[in-house]
């Protein structure tokens, strides 16, 4: 990329910074920021081309891959780890159950993968709005479950419509949610009991519903036949794969080309043409590279397909639209979002909705994956890794930290361990002592990189 | 109370932008203001003196829309004016920067700058059109931070301040108040500070500074308004004040025959109102 010449000391101000002497010396960190790291949901440019009057503090980057890598140190060093402790922890994690079993690293189980991750994939995304926020949802793991329950009664038993009872039980979910918002943020309850309270008493609304049979057989069609693990993308042609992959990759592509030649043309710093090359390209081979994978079993399942959809649509509202924003301030200073003008109230009631009704979706999608509504549907270990996954996949817990594509990766790992010790044939208790360890692991991660991030004076 | 101030400043010409005429304000039993005077021209920096409890931050809050007043009138551009809700404030023209900075640590300076108040083309956020607008505003305050992109939590106090009193002129104000700005920074921010207050001035902008630090005041103010008690102390031109002066006025009594006797002098004439 090109890189102006390092500014000298401002003349018009003359011993200014003259303690800092040579200032802006690459890879001095004098100042203990760098300037070159966007933050997270904002689109990232480079600073390096930042207009006069330029602070001669500023570290600029130098020519080349040299000064990525000084970058990249200079990141980890601050705590700003981003996906790279998640992507490490897969490879790791695949590295482990590979060797341990032949089966593990087939197409076979990348497709299963992908397809048992997608429920709780959906908790974990109305959990990155909430976490956002700075605060928890408990409640979902119930709430899914009571929406499955009601899937199944009004559909299977009183033979509703399968869409209306889809559309019935996602409005469900979001009322359920702003309920719970409401008594958080009208009343003043802490969001951890209101929805400790709902974790308890959604669960006994959903077995009330089931009643004494405790379980319902779920017919298939509607979103269920979608959801169903049987469903794929263009009935699974070699072609629907590509299709997706080949959508991903021009989407992007226009999106950050759109993004340089508006910004050039506003006179604003722009990230080079090689840089957005090079990341469609990784993009590019990472997406071929699954679609022929997952082409390898039996192509791409629906139920990931409507994932994906999702996770770009949110990733699109958090990031690019006023009432994005309006979550990362709350999330990040709460009497600053109120002097803005922003309704406190009214979003933390909305991120509640949104939350339950990601809830119901993924309630629904895990009722499809045994094409029953059960008493397992509200197994608290649900909430247990949907919290972890959000987590496990950069979401801070202390709020105005996160992106929707945490959930996507976290979900892998959690997925990607469930599917190593199922193979394994380990029992339950094995199972529950790994997931806790790991969960445990992501929110140290979390808390060291958050207090690095403050010593580095980027918290 | 008049002020001996408005002839020995010509330039300020005629009407007050804004100005406070006998404002009372009780808490329950506390009578926290009382016949309150306090103008603001434009173009025109006054500093907003008194010790703890002087009534300073009530007399802001009341301008701001806070806490609404019990009694008397404001007046902005000569018509009296009801303020009732910060909305009401903000409407009229009015930024008010408190002290404890109201950024977003996690949100970059852009979005801070914009927060509440973002551009949108065709529903989305404007980023392109709010960054360079964000530029354009920094360059013309000379302000100096390396990007506008940066997390605001990775901006030192000085920059953290000028970024807030920034962000009050995005909606255009006609007076801006600025509680304790240089309160913890160190002399080099300070000078930043008060530098963007100067600037501020010459943008025709009416300011009222809260200080307790007379040196601040003494560098950038034109005129300088004492509390005492909930009640006017005096008001003084700064060019022609000594600081002891002030400050007797602010403590409203002294510990040494010089300064007592400076302060009389003083102080007799235009007295306690």
């Amino acid at each position: 990329m090109s890189t102006p010449p390092t500014p000298p000391s401002d003349p018009s101000d003359p011993g200014r910074y003259s303690g800092q002497g040579a200032g802006g010396v690459p890879g001095q960190d004098i100042s203990g920021f760098n300037p070159l790291e966007p933050p997270h949901g904002i689109d990232p440019t480079p600073a390096a081309a930042v207009a006069p009057p330029v602070d001669p503090r500023l570290l600029v980057r130098q020519e080349g891959f040299r000064g990525y890598l000084d970058e990249f140190k200079r990141k980890v060093r601050g705590g700003e780890l981003g996906s790279l402790p998640v992507v490490i922890g897969l490879v790791i994690i695949w590295l482990i159950f590979s060797l341990q079993n032949s089966q593990y690293f087939t197409a076979a189980n990348a497709e299963f993968i992908a397809y048992y991750m997608v429920g709780l994939g959906m908790l974990a995304v109305g959990l990155v709005f909430v976490l956002l926020l700075g605060e928890i949802d408990l409640s979902v793991g119930s709430v899914s479950g009571l929406a499955a329950a009601i899937y199944a009664v009004l559909s299977v038993e009183h033979h509703w419509n399968a869409w209306l009872a889809v559309i019935i039980t996602l409005l469900t979910g979001a009322a359920i949610g702003a309920l719970q918002g409401t008594i958080f943020a009208k009343i003043g309850v802490p969001a951890f009991v209101v929805t400790l309270a709902g974790f308890l008493g959604w669960q006994g609304f959903m077995l009330w519903l089931l009643g004494s049979t405790g379980t319902i057989n779920l017919e298939n069609k509607g979103l269920n036949a979608l959801f169903s693990g049987n469903s794929y993308f263009l009935g699974g042609q070699i072609i629907g794969a590509y299709l997706l992959a080949i959508i991903a990759v021009v989407g992007f592509a226009a999106g950050i080309f759109t993004q340089q030649r508006r910004r050039k043309a506003a006179g604003v710093p722009y990230r080079p043409t090689v840089e957005l090359l090079a990341r469609t390209a990784v993009l590019a081979i990472g997406a071929f590279l699954v679609a022929y994978v997952l082409n390898q079993a039996s192509g791409v399942p629906n139920n990931v397909v409507i994932f994906l959809a999702l996770l770009v649509i949110c990733d699109f509202v958090l990031r690019r639209t006023t009432y994005g924003r309006k979550i990362f301030a709350v999330g990040g200073n709460i009497e600053a979002s109120r002097r803005a003008g922003i309704s406190v109230p009214m979003v933390r009631i909305s991120v509640y909705a949104i939350s339950g009704t990601f809830a119901a979706l993924g309630g629904l999608a895990i009722a499809a994956t045994t094409n029953a509504a059960g008493q397992a549907g509200a197994d608290p270990n649900n909430l247990m890794m949907a919290i972890a996954a959000a987590v496990i996949g950069g979401t801070s817990l202390f709020g105005g930290r996160g992106r929707v594509w945490s959930a996507l990766l976290g979900i892998l790992v959690i997925e990607s361990i469930n599917a190593g010790l199922f193979m394994l044939g380990l029992t339950l208790d094995i199972q529950y002592m790994i997931t806790g360890a790991v969960l445990l692991a992501a929110v140290v991660v979390d808390s060291l990189s958050r207090r690095t991030q403050k010593s580095s004076g980027r918290a | 109370m008049s002020s001996p101030v408005g002839s020995s400043y010509a330039r300020l010409d005629g009407e007050p932008v804004l100005a406070l005429r006998g404002i009372s304000k009780r808490f329950g039993a506390v009578q926290a203001l009382t016949d309150v005077e306090l103008e603001v021209h434009k173009g025109e920096v006054v500093a907003l003196v008194g010790d703890n409890g002087a009534g300073k931050s009530t007399v802001v809050k009341a301008i701001a829309g806070v806490h609404p007043i019990d009694e008397g009138q404001i007046e902005w551009d000569g018509r009296p004016v009801s303020i009732h809700r910060p909305q009401d404030s903000q409407h009229l023209g009015v930024a008010t920067v408190y002290q404890d900075l109201a950024l977003a640590d996690n949100l970059d300076v852009v979005a801070n700058l914009f927060l509440g108040r973002e551009l949108t083309k065709n529903g989305t956020l404007d980023e392109v059109g709010m960054e360079k607008q964000a530029q354009e505003l920094l360059d013309t305050l000379s302000i100096r931070i390396p990007s506008v992109r940066i997390p605001v939590a990775s901006l030192s106090g000085g920059q953290r301040q000028v970024v807030a009193i920034a962000r009050s002129l995005i909606g255009n104000p006609k007076v801006v108040i600025l509680d304790e700005p240089t309160a913890a920074l160190g002399v080099e921010q300070t000078a930043q500070v008060l530098d963007l207050v100067e600037r501020l001035r010459g943008r025709d902008l009416g300011v009222i500074l809260i200080s307790h630090n007379m040196v601040d005041v003494r560098a950038v103010a034109d005129t300088v308004a004492v509390l005492r008690l909930g009640r006017n102390n005096g008001t003084f031109p700064v060019q022609q004040t000594t600081q002891e002066t002030i400050i007797a006025a602010i403590t409203g009594a002294t510990d040494n025959a010089v300064t007592r006797r400076a302060a009389r002098g003083a102080q007799r004439p235009e007295g306690e109102a």
